[in-house]
C-alpha cells in the first residue's frame, strides 16, 4: 500500500473537468492534511477551468513542503473523475502509485461533433502501462444516491485507506465541512463515501 | 490560504482603508477576499487605469491603497503608473499585479517586473502564500517610507496555491495626518512641475538600491553544494530549494533594485552562478551588465512556468552529468481539428483535446450559431467567454487582442478594406464587462468617422470569465448589494449610434436574433445589438426544467450539435447512402438533463420537434 514516498511527501493528484469538484475534493485533502498537522501546499490551475476544460489540482503535504506541483513521476495517487483525464495524466504516478479511477464518460463537444474520438478503453490501457487501477462507475453510485454531484465524496471514499491517516478522519473531514453549510447533506454524503469505500474494496 | 487570499488579508492587517480592481485571472480573488473586511473600502472599477487612479487618490488622501489586476491590467494603468511615480505617494500604495506565466488564461504572457524598471519602482517577489502576506504589509511600510508606489509581482504559483500561512495578527489603525495636502509642484504634472520632480524619482531609486543590498528581503540560503549557487526570485526559489537542497541560493525578495554585490560575493564563492527568474531574462542582463559571469535563459525555458523537473536536467547539462529524460509536465492536446489525436511523444499518451467550452445554456450559444450560419463576415471579438467562439463548432470570430479592441479593429477593417473585401459584412463582438472597460471609446470612434460595423455587445450582466462578479450591468456592487444599474441603448444613442440601430434581444428567442443580425449587417451604418440574458454562472440566473431527445422523432440530422451545448451529446453515428448515392453521417443525440437548464435554445434548431420537456422532471 503507498503511503509516503521516499522523501516524505505526499503526492495527490485530482484530475477531471470543470464543474465536476475536482478542486473542492482537493480543498478537502488539503484541510484534512492540514489538521492533521502537515505541511500542506495545493494548486490547480483556475480561470478557464470552469468552462468544461481539463482541471487538475495538485494536493502535497508532509514535514515541509517546498514547489506547490507534483513532478511528473512522483504522483503517489491519482484520482481520475474522469476515465480519459485519468489516462491523459498517468504518466503523473510514480512507479507503484495508485489510479482511482470514475469510469463515469464525459466526452467533450470536439468529441461529440466527431473532430475526435474518444478512447476505446482508458482503463484498460492505463493497466497496461502496468499502472495498478482502481476503476468503478462512481456516477451510477451518485445518482443511485440520488445527486450526481456526490461523485465528489464517493471518490474520496474510495481513495480513503491509501492515505497515510485513517479514512475515518478523512470522513469526519468531509462531514464537518457539509454539517457547517449544508447540514441536510450530512447523511447522503456518509452513505456516499461509504459507498466508495466499497466499492474501492470490491475492486481490488 | 491562497496566494489572493493572504494579500488580501495583508493588506487589511496593514490597515489598508481603499482596495480597487478590475477582475482578471489570476488575480481576481484578491478583491473578492478584501471586500469581505466590511472596515475596508472596496470596489470592482470599471477597468484598471480607473482602478489605479482611484488608488492614487485614496493615498494623496493620506490612506494606504491597494489595487490589483492581472498583468495585462497594468498595460492599461501604466498610463497613470508613469507619471505617479513622480508624484509619489502619501498613504502606503501598492500595486499587487499577477503574471498569468503559462498563460492559462490571457492573450499573452508578459513579466510585470520590467515595469518597476520602466516607472523606477521597487518590485516585491513573494514565493508562496505566506510570503504574499507578509510582503504586502512590508510593502505599505516600504512605499511611505520611500515615498514611491510599490509593485507586488505575483504569479499563478502565488495567486492560486494554497498553503498554510500564520497571520501577522489585528488590523493596525494607520490615518496619515493632514489629510489632502495641496502641492501643486508636486501633484500638478505640468512640464516645468514633473521635470523638478524626475531628480527625485533617481534619488528615490538609489536610496532603494542601498536598502536592497541592506534588506532581510534579500537573503542567503547557505547550502555546502558550492558547485552552483543560485539567484532566484518568486516561486522559482521554492522549486530550486526542492530539486537542489544543498546548493547557496540568494533569493530575491525585493528583486528591484537588485543587491548587486551580493550577487557578485555569491558568484564569488561558487564555481557557476545560475539565475532562476520567471519569465524573462531580466536580473540576468541585469546581472551580465555588472560584469558578474552568470547562465540563465541560455539553459533555462524563456516561457511558461518552471518546476523542479525542468530545473534538473538543464542543471545536470551544466554540470556535465547525465541527463536522465523526464517525462513532460502537460500533455500536450493537439490543435482542433487535427484529422486524429496524435500521440504525445514523451508520454505515449493518446487522448483527444478537451479545450474550454461554453457554459450549458450560455446566453452567448446562440449568437454564435447564428454568426456560423451567415456567409461573408469579418468577425472582430474581444475578451471574455465569448472569445470561446473563435472554437468548434462555431469558428465564428476572426480576431482577439485586447480589451475592447473589437470595436477599433472593426472599423479598420472597414476602413482598410481591399477590393477582395468589397462585400464583406464587418461584425465586431464584446461583452458588457469589456464594453465598459475600454470598448466605449471605440464605438464613439466608429459612429464618428462613419464606419460600418455591427456591433454584438453581450450583456450577460456579470464579468462571466473571471466567475461572475458583478460590475454596473449588474446593478450590484462588489458586495451584491443594490446600485446603480447602466443602460446600455442610452449609453450607445449618446454615443452616437441612431435609435432605430439599435436593437435589444433575448438570445434564446433565434429567430429574432437571426432576422436582426441579417437586417442589420446590410444597413451600411453603425448599428448595435444588445442581447439581454444573464450569464449562467449569476444567482439571478433562473434554470428551467430539462429538456430531452425523444429517441423515435431524432432524425440524427446533427443540427443540434452546431449550438454548441456541453449538454448535448451523441449516443450513436451511422452513416446512410441518399437517393442521390452521396454518403450522409448521422449523429443521434440525446441530454444530460442532470446539466440542461431548460434554456430552449437547441429545440429550435429541431426540424423534427424531437427535444421535448421532461417528463416528470424535478431539479435537486
Amino acid at each position: 500500500m503507498p503511503n509516503v514516498s521516499d522523501n516524505d511527501i505526499t503526492n495527490i493528484l485530482v484530475a477531471g473537468i470543470g464543474g465536476q469538484g475536482v478542486m473542492t475534493a482537493a480543498e478537502i485533502l488539503a484541510q484534512t492534511a492540514l489538521a492533521q498537522g502537515y505541511d500542506v501546499k495545493k494548486t490547480e490551475v483556475a480561470g478557464m477551468a470552469q468552462r468544461g476544460g481539463v482541471v487538475t489540482s495538485h494536493v502535497r503535504f508532509g514535514q515541509r513542503v517546498l514547489s506547490p506541483a507534483i513532478p511528473p513521476g512522483e504522483a503517489d495517487i491519482l484520482v481520475g473523475f474522469e476515465p480519459a483525464e485519468a489516462l491523459r495524466w498517468c504518466s503523473h504516478l510514480r512507479p507503484g502509485g495508485v489510479a482511482m479511477v470514475s469510469t463515469t464518460r464525459q466526452a467533450p463537444p470536439v468529441v461529440n461533433l466527431g473532430l475526435f474520438d474518444y478512447p476505446d478503453d482508458p482503463v484498460a490501457e492505463m493497466q497496461a502501462r502496468g499502472i495498478d487501477v482502481h476503476a468503478f462507475d462512481a456516477g451510477a453510485i451518485a445518482r443511485d444516491l440520488g445527486n450526481f454531484r456526490l461523485v465528489n465524496t464517493v471518490m474520496l471514499g474510495a481513495i480513503s485507506r491509501y492515505l497515510p491517516f485513517s479514512p475515518e478522519i478523512l470522513k469526519a473531514q468531509i462531514l464537518d465541512r457539509f454539517r457547517a453549510r449544508k447540514p441536510k447533506l450530512v447523511e447522503i454524503n456518509e452513505k456516499a463515501f461509504e459507498a466508495g469505500r466499497k466499492a474501492a474494496e470490491a475492486d481490488s | 490560504m491562497s496566494g489572493n487570499e493572504a494579500v488580501a488579508l495583508g493588506a487589511w492587517t496593514a490597515g489598508c482603508r481603499v482596495a480597487a480592481a478590475y477582475p482578471g485571472t489570476p488575480s481576481t480573488e484578491i478583491l473578492e477576499y478584501a471586500s469581505q473586511h466590511r472596515d475596508m473600502y472596496t470596489e470592482w472599477s470599471i477597468n484598471e487605469k480607473v482602478s489605479l487612479e482611484v488608488a492614487i487618490g485614496a493615498s494623496l488622501a493620506g490612506s494606504r491603497a491597494l489595487c490589483a489586476m492581472k498583468h495585462v491590467g497594468l498595460n492599461v494603468a501604466s498610463d497613470a503608473l508613469m507619471t505617479q511615480t513622480l508624484v509619489g505617494v502619501k498613504g502606503g500604495l501598492v500595486i499587487a499585479v499577477a503574471d498569468d506565466v503559462g498563460l492559462s488564461s490571457s492573450q499573452n504572457e508578459q513579466d510585470s517586473r520590467h515595469w518597476g524598471r520602466f516607472a523606477h519602482v521597487p518590485v516585491l517577489e513573494p514565493a508562496d502564500a505566506q510570503e504574499a502576506h507578509d510582503m504586502t504589509i512590508t510593502a505599505f511600510d516600504l512605499s511611505e517610507r520611500f515615498g514611491t508606489p510599490v509593485i507586488l509581482r505575483l504569479t499563478t504559483r502565488v495567486c492560486h496555491v494554497k498553503g498554510v500561512v500564520v497571520p501577522a495578527g489585528e488590523r493596525q489603525e494607520h490615518v496619515l495626518p493632514g489629510g489632502f495636502e495641496k502641492n501643486p509642484a508636486r501633484l500638478v504634472m505640468t512640464p516645468a512641475n514633473a521635470r523638478h520632480r524626475i531628480p527625485l524619482m533617481y534619488q528615490r531609486e538609489e536610496e532603494l538600491r542601498r536598502y536592497s543590498g541592506e534588506c532581510e528581503l534579500n537573503r542567503i540560503t547557505e547550502g555546502d553544494d558550492r558547485r552552483i549557487g543560485f539567484v532566484a526570485s518568486g516561486p522559482a526559489f521554492m522549486h530550486v530549494r526542492e530539486a537542489f537542497p544543498d546548493a547557496p541560493v540568494l533569493k530575491l525578495g525585493l528583486s528591484h533594485p537588485a543587491p548587486m554585490e551580493q550577487i557578485r560575493q555569491l558568484a564569488g564563492q561558487v564555481e557557476q552562478l545560475v539565475v532562476v527568474e520567471e519569465v524573462e531574462p531580466i536580473l540576468e542582463t541585469e546581472i551580465k551588465a555588472a560584469g558578474i559571469d552568470v547562465v540563465g535563459k541560455e539553459i533555462l525555458p524563456r516561457i511558461g512556468e518552471l518546476a523542479p523537473h525542468v530545473l534538473r536536467p538543464a542543471i545536470a547539462g551544466l554540470l556535465g552529468e547525465p541527463v536522465t529524460e523526464e517525462p513532460a509536465t502537460a500533455p500536450a492536446a493537439p490543435p482542433a481539428k487535427a484529422p486524429e489525436v496524435k500521440l504525445d511523444p514523451a508520454t505515449g499518451i493518446q487522448v483527444f483535446p478537451r479545450p474550454p467550452t461554453m457554459c450549458v445554456a450560455c446566453p452567448h450559444l446562440g449568437i454564435y450559431y447564428c454568426l456560423s450560419k451567415i456567409k461573408n463576415t469579418s468577425i472582430s471579438g474581444d475578451i471574455g467567454c465569448y472569445t470561446l467562439g473563435a472554437g468548434e463548432p462555431w469558428n465564428a470570430l476572426d480576431t482577439t487582442i485586447c480589451m475592447g479592441a473589437s470595436m477599433g479593429v472593426a472599423l479598420g477593417l472597414d476602413k482598410g478594406r481591399t477590393e477582395e473585401d468589397r462585400d464583406k459584412k464587418i461584425i465586431a463582438v464584446i461583452g458588457d464587462s469589456t464594453f465598459m472597460h475600454m470598448g466605449m471609446q471605440g464605438l464613439l470612434d466608429i459612429t464618428y468617422n462613419r464606419g460600418n460595423v455591427t456591433i454584438l455587445l453581450l450583456d450577460n450582466r456579470a464579468v462571466g470569465m473571471t466567475g461572475g462578479q458583478f460590475n454596473p450591468a449588474s446593478g450590484r456592487d462588489i458586495h451584491g448589494e443594490e446600485a446603480m444599474q447602466v443602460d446600455f441603448r442610452r449609453i450607445c444613442e449618446a454615443l452616437g449610434v441612431k435609435s432605430e440601430r439599435i436593437h435589444e434581444v433575448n438570445p434564446y428567442e433565434l429567430p429574432v436574433l437571426f432576422k436582426a443580425l441579417r437586417e442589420e449587417i446590410k444597413i451600411p451604418e453603425p448599428s448595435v445589438i444588445i442581447t439581454n440574458q444573464p450569464c449562467v454562472l449569476v444567482e439571478f440566473y433562473g434554470a428551467r426544467p430539462a429538456l430531452t431527445v425523444d429517441a423515435e422523432k431524432c432524425t440524427g440530422c446533427g443540427n443540434c450539435l452546431d449550438v454548441g451545448c456541453p449538454a448535448i451529446f451523441v449516443t450513436r453515428r451511422e452513416t446512410v447512402v441518399k437517393p442521390n448515392g452521396k454518403e450522409k453521417e448521422l449523429a443521434f443525440v440525446d441530454i444530460d438533463t442532470a446539466a440542461c437548464t431548460g434554456c430552449d435554445l437547441c429545440p429550435r434548431t429541431c426540424g423534427p420537434d424531437a427535444i421535448v420537456p421532461l417528463e416528470g422532471f424535478s431539479r435537486q
